[in-house]
């Protein structure tokens, strides 16, 4: 801007685009550090026990995270935007319920996965209308969401189960796709890249991180925020329904208590991939890395015959540490 | 006048009577005083722990670790009771034994800024793992404790339990607190105006860590309570207990944005949530449709929440402010 | 000046600060500045946006610490290690935002952090209420002390803040732009309430953008300048261009460039826009190359119906026409696509994304024109990036730097910026140079008669009556939500617009 007509061009201010380039902005990022942790639980894991660096031991281990990750990628993406859904576990519980009814019922396994996902997608739908529709806050809603659709599970299946799922639709949960690589892996490669592109390279994803640093800024500048929203809770739905179709595969069965506490450990494992709980910042490398963390850190411990709640213990000091480490870190330095 | 009526205290007291009119249509014995005084008791630990959990919401935090810090008192309680230590030693221990793990989350949210919900996500797997650690998962069973541990929360004082009786002695002290002494005042401050609140000379960081004081020796009782009353003592106890009480709490008009909501409201909450719990079985609904209902009445009140606070958007037509002065808002 | 006799000059300074610097990461806020203020005078501190004003009451009010300097309340040198202390010395602020407790009560607000105690160390509510009605019935205000703030409107809530600051029986009071959001009538009772300050001794620091105002209340003067002391003196003894040359470093002789208008033809239409609450039956037209001026008290709707016709809000009925079609908004994006945009008022809330670099602030509206296939094309952004924020000489290290670290000046070009770069047809600025410092206030001035000279049709809400005469073709005022009269060529008065805005009845000039 020139203050009156006639200033030459010449002065006119050149601002570069970048100061630091990108690669020396990447090393100082919580993802390298993840990727630090994980190489050093790796070593650690491989000097503890003989049988960790077996390809069919790795590849058992997957499991710890895959299913877990794959909701978590969606999960991510809806916490950097500013929400939260805190009943994707029970989403799997009701998408469960559904195929083992329609499994009852004689459905064939096609059926069966569209049923698990398209319940995904209501349920999603439903949380959605209620935060995005109605403006009510997403972490009240998604807990009563929570009790509501694992409750409908329980209204229909009470403390009994369903089992006796078709040979054919075992493979999502134990099949494998090539040597030791299962088909949750390939899943899991999957939708790492997808949502990695969908949140880093696209308008959609710019939007993401614009409504989860200032909704109503990101309102005023033409973002239809509602819709994004809505979007992302179709997209944990779904991911959730996908889910409960790997882990009733490979399960076998269907009970109400399927996958509890499965949203505490997807959103520990989205938190410590270095995505603010207040949102606005965040990766999907960095999430892929929590999981990869938190894999080895359960198979590694399982190897040493820890109890599995004892690994949580380990698993909610790893949250708390790699962010409290930091603080400290900056407060020594003052 | 109207706006008491229309307050949220007064249409959460009218759904409970309703409820209990529902209910005392199909089974009217469950609306008998004796029963109704059961129920009450049965509610106790969940408006004991409700208001804990009211005065962490109202600075804009939130503990999830409520249940697991109840566990681990209550188990630590019955493993001294098992040694052979006094009540009298017992009980302010637990009581001590759960600030400190209240203190944990408040220290971690005050000195290093973490949100409290990542703190108190993993303080809750922490605290549950470490029962655990400390039994190897044994139980403690009812022939394991001593009489007199057993019987005090059951023991009758003036027709009510001591249970209820103690219940409402923290219902009376937090009402007093709440609205008498500065820290009550400050909850309010700094969940409603952070910012302001720095002005004003209240330490935000401060307010917060004693929310957590005061939420975790409250869960330090009442997992003393539980574990006495229910006669057993072992990981899992109380699991998934932190959602009811956060659910009592938004049912009770509690605002999740911190900065308002009150204590009748918290205790009104439990009571609803009390009431739904006790007379399931009794009107012949599965016990299994409890959750589904917890979870819709959870909705509801969200629902009536926001509609509570407002419409959005300024009143500036002068015929439109008349209609809603009209209106009794 | 007001009525209130003012402390001999011989009187010393209640307060006074020497030699206050303050430095943070990247940026020194204030180097070796000077304050005093003096019992029963109105000290106003003057400076541009940065000049280290908000910095200085932070120092005062204990929130922030000195690197260096001295601190001396009545000739002793002290410290404020905390809020509380700076309270206890008796320093009170007034900010521009309400700095109170919808949930509390009016009592409960006046006295939080210092309420009376009585039996058990409970806090005495009696006593605490009588206190409370006695201090506003000590500045006129008719307020039930038991009632809760949220249920009071803005100019009770200052009320409010006043009685705090006589609660704590402060020995100064520090006024930080109190009248941004007042009506006039409500003005003029601020003004009365710092004649009865005054009068009982108290020093008052008053900080405003509003020449009218300070010349009208102040007996004193200060002068920061990017974060250095410049001068001080008695108001009586300067003008204002010197005022401004001190502030900003040089002369500035014309702060509203009048241009040539060429009006074209009609690019916007309204007629009949009305919403349920906020206004009724709004109708105009824009024209091509014309600065459409709004005027009107805070309140009156004019950002509503700005807002309405960017399509924030929904009007429940009336049209909007571009070039003769009718537009159905849904949200911003279509009125976006349909040429209309809005740089609102509250900058910091609406117009940036805070957390986002400069660049990604400015392709926000417009990323289908830099993305291809879908995926984002980061050196289409960075081009059109620095085209916009060179155009608009925008002063920032690096254009992937978060706009949060702008000043408020640079964070309003950013936003200029970003709807310059889809090209609009109508542009709306509501309140463009509020909060801005003189210099960056002429470039928007001149920048808007550009965009006008060629061929944006520009609509402008100000408060400000100098800069609505100086800049504006035409202005409509608005009251309580409607048209109250438009004016044009030698109709547009002050007079003609403050009767307008307030409804009184009289010949129009």
């Amino acid at each position: 801007m020139t203050q009156g007509t006639g200033t030459p061009q010449a002065t006119q201010r050149h601002i570069p685009d970048r100061l630091v380039p990108g690669w020396q902005r990447g090393l100082k990022s919580w993802e390298t550090l993840l990727l630090a942790v994980a190489v050093a639980i790796f070593i650690a894991n491989s000097l503890a026990s003989p049988w960790f660096l077996d390809p069919w031991n790795l590849s058992d281990a997957s499991f710890n995270f895959t299913e877990k990750a794959m909701i978590a990628f969606a999960m991510a993406l809806l916490i950097i935007a500013g929400d939260i859904d805190l009943s994707v576990a029970s989403i799997i519980a009701l998408a469960s319920t559904v195929m083992g009814a329609a499994m009852v019922a004689g459905a064939p396994v096609p059926v069966l996965v569209a049923l698990g996902i398209g319940t995904g997608l209501l349920c999603g739908a439903f949380n959605g209308l209620l935060v995005a529709g109605f403006g009510l806050p997403s972490i009240v809603v998604t807990i009563g969401t929570m009790s509501l659709f694992r409750g409908i599970s329980y209204v229909a299946l009470g403390d009994g189960a369903y089992t006796g799922y078709p040979a054919g639709f075992a493979y999502f949960g134990q099949g494998y796709v090539w040597w030791v690589f299962t088909f949750e892996l390939a899943l899991f490669a999957l939708f790492a890249l997808a949502f990695g592109l969908l949140l880093h390279g696209t308008a959609f994803g710019r939007a993401i991180y614009a409504i989860g640093n200032n909704a109503t800024a990101a309102r005023f500048s033409g973002i239809r925020v509602d819709r994004v929203r809505f979007i992302l809770f179709l997209l944990t739905g779904v991911m959730s329904g996908i889910a409960a179709v790997c882990l009733t595969s490979r399960l076998g069965s269907t009970r109400p208590s399927i996958a509890t506490g499965f949203e505490l450990e997807v959103v520990t494992m989205v938190v410590l991939g270095g995505v603010s709980i207040l949102g606005g910042s965040g990766s999907i490398p960095g999430v892929v890395l929590a999981a990869l963390v938190m894999g080895l850190v359960t198979f590694g411990l399982g190897l040493l015959n820890v109890p599995g709640i004892v690994m949580s213990i380990i698993i909610g000091a790893l949250l708390i540490s790699v962010i409290a480490l930091p603080r400290l870190w900056q407060m020594a330095r003052r | 006048m109207t706006a008491m009526l229309k307050s949220r205290e007064a249409i959460l007291a009218l759904a409970i009577l309703v409820l209990l009119a529902v209910v005392a249509i199909r089974f009217p014995a469950f609306v008998r005083p004796g029963n109704l005084a059961n129920v009450l008791t049965d509610t106790a630990p969940l408006i004991i722990l409700a208001l804990g959990q009211m005065a962490v919401i109202l600075t804009k935090c939130i503990d999830l670790s409520m249940a697991a810090n109840l566990a681990l008192c209550g188990m630590v309680a019955g493993l001294m009771n098992v040694a052979g230590l006094p009540l009298a030693v017992i009980l302010p221990a637990v009581i001590a034994l759960g600030a400190i793990l209240g203190a944990i989350n408040g220290l971690l949210v005050w000195k290093l800024s973490i949100p409290s919900i990542v703190v108190t996500l993993g303080t809750m797997t922490i605290y549950r793992g470490i029962i655990f650690v400390l039994t190897d998962g044994k139980w403690i069973n009812a022939h394991q404790m001593t009489e007199a541990f057993k019987a005090l929360p059951r023991a009758i004082f003036l027709g009510l339990p001591v249970m209820t009786w103690t219940m409402i002695a923290i219902v009376a002290a937090f009402a007093l607190i709440v609205a008498r002494t500065p820290l009550g005042r400050a909850l309010y401050a700094v969940g409603g105006n952070p910012h302001a609140a720095v002005y004003t000379g209240i330490s935000v960081g401060r307010t917060q860590f004693l929310a957590f004081v005061i939420s975790g020796a409250l869960a330090g009782l009442t997992g003393y309570l539980w574990v006495a009353r229910y006669a057993v003592a072992y990981v899992d106890i109380a699991a998934g207990f932190e959602l009811d009480v956060v659910a009592a709490c938004v049912i009770g008009g509690i605002a999740i944005a911190g900065g308002a909501g009150s204590v009748a409201g918290a205790v009104m909450g439990a009571i609803f949530l009390g009431i739904v719990k006790n007379a399931l079985p009794v009107v012949g609904i599965s016990p299994f449709a409890q959750m589904a209902i917890s979870g819709v009445a959870i909705l509801v009140a969200i629902a009536f929440n926001a509609r509570a606070q407002g419409a959005k958007g300024r009143i500036i037509l002068k015929k439109a402010e008349h209609k809603q002065l009209e209106a009794g808002a | 000046m007001l009525d209130a006799t003012p402390a001999a000059p011989g009187a010393d300074p209640v307060l006074s600060l020497r030699g206050i610097s303050k430095s943070f990461p990247g940026v020194r806020a204030l180097a070796d500045v000077e304050l005093d203020l003096y019992p029963g005078q109105v000290t106003a501190l003057v400076g541009e946006n940065g000049a280290g004003k908000s910095t200085i009451v932070k120092i005062l009010t204990g929130i922030y610490q000195p690197d260096a300097g001295t601190i001396s309340v009545n000739g002793t040198a002290t410290h404020f290690p905390t809020a509380q202390a700076a309270g206890d010395a008796g320093v009170t602020a007034i900010h521009q935002e309400t700095v109170l407790f919808d949930e509390l009560t009016v009592a409960e607000n006046i006295f939080i952090g210092h309420a009376p105690r009585g039996a058990f160390g409970l806090i005495d509510t009696g006593r605490m209420e009588r206190e409370a009605r006695a201090l506003l019935r000590s500045i006129g205000a008719d307020l039930d002390p038991r009632v809760r703030l949220r249920d009071l409107g803005i100019a009770s809530k200052h009320l409010v803040a006043i009685a705090r600051a006589l609660s704590i029986d402060a020995r100064v009071v520090i006024m930080d732009e109190p009248t941004a959001a007042l009506s006039h009538k409500e003005i003029h009772e601020l003004y009365d309430l710092v004649g009865k300050l005054k009068a009982q001794g108290k020093a008052i620091l008053f900080i405003s953008h509003k020449f009218d105002e300070i010349f009208r209340i102040a007996d004193r003067w200060t002068v920061f300048r990017d974060g250095q002391f410049v001068g001080a003196g008695l108001m009586g003894e300067v003008t204002e261009a010197r005022l401004v040359q001190l502030m900003v470093g040089r002369e500035v002789d014309q702060i509203f460039p009048k241009r040539p208008a060429r009006i074209g033809e009609p690019v916007l239409t309204v007629a009949g826009y009305s919403h349920p609450t906020e206004f009724e039956d709004i109708g105009f037209t824009l024209h091509r190359g014309e600065i459409l001026g709004f005027y009107g008290l805070v309140g009156a709707g004019r950002s509503e119906v700005m807002q309405a016709l960017f399509g924030i809000t929904r009007p429940s009925r009336g049209a909007c026409r571009i070039d003769g079609r009718v537009l159905a908004l849904r949200g911003t994006a279509d009125a976006i696509s349909a040429g209309i945009v809005y740089v609102p008022e509250d900058r910091g809330r609406q117009g940036a994304v805070r957390g986002l670099p400069i660049f990604q602030n400015v392709t926000l509206p417009s990323l289908s024109r830099t993305t291809r296939g879908g995926f984002l094309r980061l050196a289409r952004e960075f081009r059109l990036a620095r085209d916009y924020t060179g155009r608009l000489d925008l002063r920032a290290a690096s254009l992937d730097q978060d706009v949060g670290l702008l000043s408020g000046g640079n964070q309003q070009k950013v936003v200029i910026a970003k709807w310059l770069a889809t090209r609009p047809r109508v542009i709306i600025l509501d309140e463009p140079t509020k909060g801005i410092d003189i210099g960056s206030k002429a470039a928007v001035h001149d920048f808007m008669s550009e965009l006008a000279a060629e061929g944006l049709a520009v609509i402008m809400v100000s408060s400000e009556i100098p800069e609505v005469l100086g800049m504006s073709d035409r202005v409509i005022v608005m009251r309580e939500g409607r048209i109250a009269a438009e004016f044009a060529g030698a109709q547009m008065t002050p007079e003609n617009l403050v009767r307008a805005a307030a409804g009184i009845e009289g010949e129009a000039a």
